[in-house]
């Protein structure tokens, strides 16, 4: 089994690769490459950070799920990771439009943000992001005590719903996509509410040891449940 | 007097877009930036009203120089649902699309209905050149030379009735060339209209070609509508019906959201679409966002056409 903490330092690297790409293309515009970002390099700028930021919040939402039924406990260790990608996608995808599509332009921005309800619900989400990044240091989770930091942390939920939202509404007409990755929290969400209503999910066994009920199970399924979460240790 | 059939025009013929540029460059700062605001080109041979009027429109005069948008821009950047909803879509789902053989048929209250090659109805007319800004509801615009018959032209050779006060116009339906009619996206066949002194006006074009060459398939091949005054999506494109009516006749963005896309769309940097701002835009090419005009600048050859109107009504 191969040892997830080792893959941390990968996982960071690739994590960054979409903002790379994005520099790289950015860089081409200014360069030697004008078409990098087609013909409205600003636009699609703001359409590939965002959809990156609801993609990061997808992934993060899915460390638990995807640990819980994989029996892959070290990818908690992931999770904190992921979402402050989350929240880094959204900073650079709000500073692309104050900075470079707005160019600082305070009165037209408020006006954005009141006039239209899909900015207006971006910008929530965004403020909705602030207090989930700046708490998550393993101080902070000490600070407040586990049960109040895991209660202000479901804010991730209301975050996914409006991100998607702002996305849908953003959308002209073909509204395929922002469907696809409402579904997608949907499902993420609905595991949660699953786990809550009729108990864990599991599609692995957990080692005999955890899990009495299963102790009957196959010796050779049980030497590698334990050893993927021996890992974990 | 005619001058060529867009699609028999030698290769050698066609314009290089560099020499194009250069070639028009002194028409474009005649025209377009000229004081006029008016940006109307009809150059061609015959004086087609170079509109020299020295008034000036607003800031007009301290925006950025008007600048042609490339070939590559213009044929890159394209909404035309038909070939898909993503900007780059038109120009990699349109290439099994035949512009021809084509005709268009021209039906209702008029003397002269029925179908039409698209040679003749091309044919008895003057191909002119008009260099106009598009400006689309999203909020970014581009500078476009276009080669084309003005619709009032092709209007009178139909002979409308009096009765006929609105034209309407259909996008040809072929879901095995155009994968975006594949999905009901928008109610399909695509369909626009105007009122018959907004297609009889000066500005209103029948496009053919742009930089010199015939209309790509992603720009609305083979023939298309251009009303500079108005948001992009009034353009309908690939037309295969025209008909005269005396009733103000659907549209499709109208149908699909009637409270976002109104029948008139006229380019309004005061009405703000609920999803847009209207007040400024991105002109392609330019990394500062330019104020919006009136009418797309176009106010001294079309507001007439709107007096007394309640434009945030009739948006």
């Amino acid at each position: 089994m191969i040892d997830l903490n080792r893959l941390k330092p990968v996982a960071f690297l690739l994590c960054l690769l979409p903002a790379a790409v994005l520099a790289w293309d950015f860089w081409g515009v200014t360069h030697n490459r004008p078409d990098a970002l087609g013909a409205n390099p600003i636009r699609a700028a703001e359409i590939y950070t965002g959809l990156w930021t609801l993609r990061f919040l997808a992934i993060t939402l899915a460390v638990t799920p995807v640990r819980e039924l994989f029996g892959l406990g070290a990818l908690a260790k992931f999770r904190r990771m992921f979402g402050l990608f989350t929240f880094f996608y959204a900073c650079v995808h709000l500073s692309m439009w104050v900075g470079v599509d707005w160019y600082f332009d305070w009165q037209a921005m408020g006006g954005e943000i009141v006039k239209h309800k899909y900015i207006l619900i971006g910008m929530t989400t965004f403020v909705l992001l602030l207090p989930l990044a700046l708490t998550s240091t393993k101080g902070s989770v000490r600070r407040l005590g586990g049960a109040r930091w895991a209660r202000l942390h479901r804010l991730i939920y209301l975050c996914a719903i409006t991100g998607t939202v702002h996305y849908l509404w953003a959308v002209k007409k073909d509204t395929l996509f922002p469907l696809i990755y409402l579904l997608v929290f949907g499902l993420l969400l609905g595991f949660r509410l699953c786990e809550h209503y009729v108990g864990p999910l599991r599609l692995r066994a957990r080692p005999a040891r955890r899990t009495p009920a299963r102790r009957a199970a196959p010796i050779a399924d049980a030497t590698t449940n334990a050893g993927s979460l021996g890992d974990a240790r | 007097m005619w001058i060529r059939r867009p699609d028999d025009i030698k290769s050698s013929e066609i314009t290089d877009e560099k020499l194009y540029i250069d070639r028009r460059r002194f028409l474009l700062t005649a025209g377009i930036l000229g004081a006029s605001g008016a940006g109307l080109l009809a150059c061609n041979n015959e004086a087609q009203g170079s509109s020299g009027s020295a008034e000036v429109d607003g800031g007009f005069a301290q925006q950025p120089e008007d600048k042609l948008n490339t070939y590559e821009q213009i044929t890159s950047y394209n909404n035309f649902y038909e070939f898909g909803t993503d900007k780059e879509d038109p120009k990699h789902n349109s290439a099994g699309f035949h512009p021809q053989p084509w005709s268009v048929r021209v039906e209702g209250l008029c003397t002269r209905p029925g179908d039409y090659h698209f040679q003749d109805l091309i044919k008895p007319h003057k191909v002119v050149d008009r260099t106009y800004r598009l400006r689309c509801v999203e909020a970014w615009s581009m500078v476009i030379p276009w080669q084309g018959i003005p619709l009032a032209e092709m209007i009178k050779r139909f002979d409308p009735q009096p009765s006929a006060k609105y034209v309407a116009f259909t996008t040809v339906m072929r879901p095995d060339e155009m994968p975006g009619q594949r999905r009901p996206v928008l109610p399909w066949p695509y369909i626009e209209g105007l009122r018959m002194d907004e297609a009889m006006n000066d500005l209103t074009l029948m496009a053919t070609g742009l930089y010199g060459k015939p209309l790509p398939n992603q720009d609305g091949a083979p023939i298309r509508l251009i009303v500079p005054w108005k948001y992009g999506f009034k353009g309908i494109k690939s037309i295969v019906k025209i008909a005269f009516v005396d009733r103000q006749p659907q549209t499709t963005w109208n149908i699909a959201a009637p409270d976002e896309y109104g029948f008139y769309a006229n380019v309004n940097p005061e009405v703000d679409h609920p999803r847009w701002s209207q007040a400024t835009e991105r002109r392609i090419g330019e990394f500062r966002r330019r104020r919006t005009l009136m009418f797309n600048g176009y106010a001294d050859k079309v507001a007439s056409m709107y007096a007394g109107m309640d434009l945030r009504k009739n948006y």
